[in-house]
């Protein structure tokens, strides 16, 4: 990313609520201690505009959207913690232009859980791929939300 | 991951405490979306809405409307001045027509107390009471009490005060459920012929000097005189009413502290409150309508998510 977006000048990242803030984040204080650069960063929740609302048990609960900036004509990194079927990208990508029309998007995502898309979505930039079945849950945990320690975990779903 | 706790929003007695929470921090979120350039959301693109009213309305039919269209909803207006119900055609038939027509929610105001309760009873839409008779009208009740959350910053522990004509509005009632259910102590205040007979078993207090109940509360609450539903005088005249009830900057400054002025309008100026108290910066009347759209998004998208 470092590489693509020189002194990130024209470019802001979108941290997807929930969880994909946390990665954002840990990215602007590593970005504040490796380069020394102050990026500019917003919190965007897609809940409003997910195609799964009324088919799914129970409604998502909405988180605050905080972009303080229009995003017309610049370069925007949309970060998420875990890509799986895409459809929650989908949902940012149309919260998102309600704040202008982006030059660029590129989509950051900690882990890309593999053979598992929906919708024709992939990340420009992925902390790892891993495989994983249906039957199974990527989860993320941080320190700084009170668990032990940063940490992901694949499990199986509890069967019910 | 929660919903509410009932398919309808008939009126605020059917509400728990955690459905008002839910209501107001949804409100929340939608009044984000309402300070955006782009103020619409496509989550009720697949659902039909209609506005049924029965009995007049401007801001609340705009209001649910600009509600219904923030957040994609095919909407369909019915004003029974210009429609069958001249011709004598039942409530419920009129009704079951309009879902005839695939409509998934219904928002009605009508003037008879109960009439979306029987509805509720007997068709399959979400029914959103706007208003029934002289019984609730809880849209209003849920934008009250977040503005004065919005305003104070919470609605538990502060002293409301009801002024006016609390025995023809049910903005009243639906107000003395919700603040009550918030925590809020509540007082009505009123010309003894038109505070209801046994208004004090609601747990309310209840005080017919106006300075009184402004010296002792954190908000006014100041409601419309509904010269149109007094069949019979219950005070001589408009001016003696205005005289010891009519709110003003001279009794506003007699005061020794600050109120928040509200009132659900629409306004009788110069009766029930002067325009040198509506006007002034106690008054936090058109934020009250401001919000109104945010709280009435929150219910229809709480309502249509309910499973």
């Amino acid at each position: 990313m470092i590489e693509n977006h020189d002194d990130f000048n024209n470019t802001v990242l979108l941290g997807l609520q929930p969880r994909g803030a946390l990665v954002l984040d840990k990215i602007i204080q590593r970005m504040q201690e490796i380069q020394h650069i102050t990026l500019k960063y917003g919190y965007l929740d897609a809940t409003f505009h997910r195609d799964d609302f009324r088919r799914r048990d129970l409604p998502l609960r909405a988180n605050e959207t905080k972009i303080d900036f229009l995003i017309e004509n610049k370069k925007v990194v949309l970060v998420d913690d875990v890509l799986y079927k895409g459809r929650s990208v989908r949902a940012a990508m149309d919260a998102m232009i309600a704040f202008g029309r982006p030059q660029k998007v590129e989509l950051m995502v900690l882990i890309d859980r593999k053979f598992t898309r929906d919708f024709p979505v992939q990340p420009d930039y992925c902390g790892r791929q891993v495989n994983t079945l249906e039957s199974q849950y990527v989860s993320v945990e941080w320190q700084s939300r009170g668990f032990e320690k940063d940490a992901i975990w694949i499990t199986e779903k509890e069967s019910n | 991951m929660e919903q509410l706790s009932t398919r309808h929003l008939l009126g605020i007695k059917d509400l728990s405490p955690s459905d008002i929470q839910l209501i107001f921090d949804t409100a929340d979120n939608f009044k984000d979306i309402l300070n955006r350039p782009i103020k619409k959301v496509p989550s009720l693109r697949d659902i039909t809405i209609a506005n049924i009213f029965f009995e007049n309305s401007t801001r609340t039919k705009l209001s649910f409307e600009l509600a219904e269209k923030r957040l994609s909803a095919d909407v369909v207006n019915f004003a029974s001045a210009s429609s069958s119900v001249k011709k004598g055609e039942t409530l419920i038939d009129t009704v079951n027509n309009i879902l005839a027509m695939k409509v998934d929610m219904v928002v009605m105001r009508h003037s008879s107390p109960g009439a979306p309760h029987f509805l509720s009873k007997h068709i399959k839409a979400n029914i959103v009471n706007a208003g029934d008779g002289t019984h609730e009208h809880p849209t209003q009740a849920l934008l009250d009490a977040f503005s004065i959350r919005e305003k104070l910053g919470d609605v538990a522990g502060k002293k409301v005060a009801i002024i006016g004509d609390i025995l023809h509005s049910r903005v009243a009632l639906s107000n003395i459920f919700c603040l009550q259910k918030l925590g809020a102590e509540v007082m009505v205040c009123g010309p003894i012929t038109l505070l209801p007979k046994y208004i004090a078993d609601l747990g309310v207090k209840v005080e017919y000097d106006v300075f009184k109940a402004l010296q002792w509360c954190d908000v006014a609450n100041v409601l419309r005189i509904q010269l149109e539903r007094q069949q019979i005088k219950y005070f001589p005249s408009l001016r003696e009413y205005s005289l010891y009830y009519g709110i003003n900057k001279q009794l506003l400054n007699r005061l020794d502290k600050e109120i928040v002025v509200m009132h659900p309008g629409p306004i009788n100026r110069g009766v029930e409150l002067n325009s040198d108290v509506a006007d002034s910066e106690h008054a936090i009347i058109l934020q009250q309508v401001e919000n109104g759209v945010a709280i009435r998004m929150a219910v229809l998208y709480l309502l249509a998510g309910v499973k």
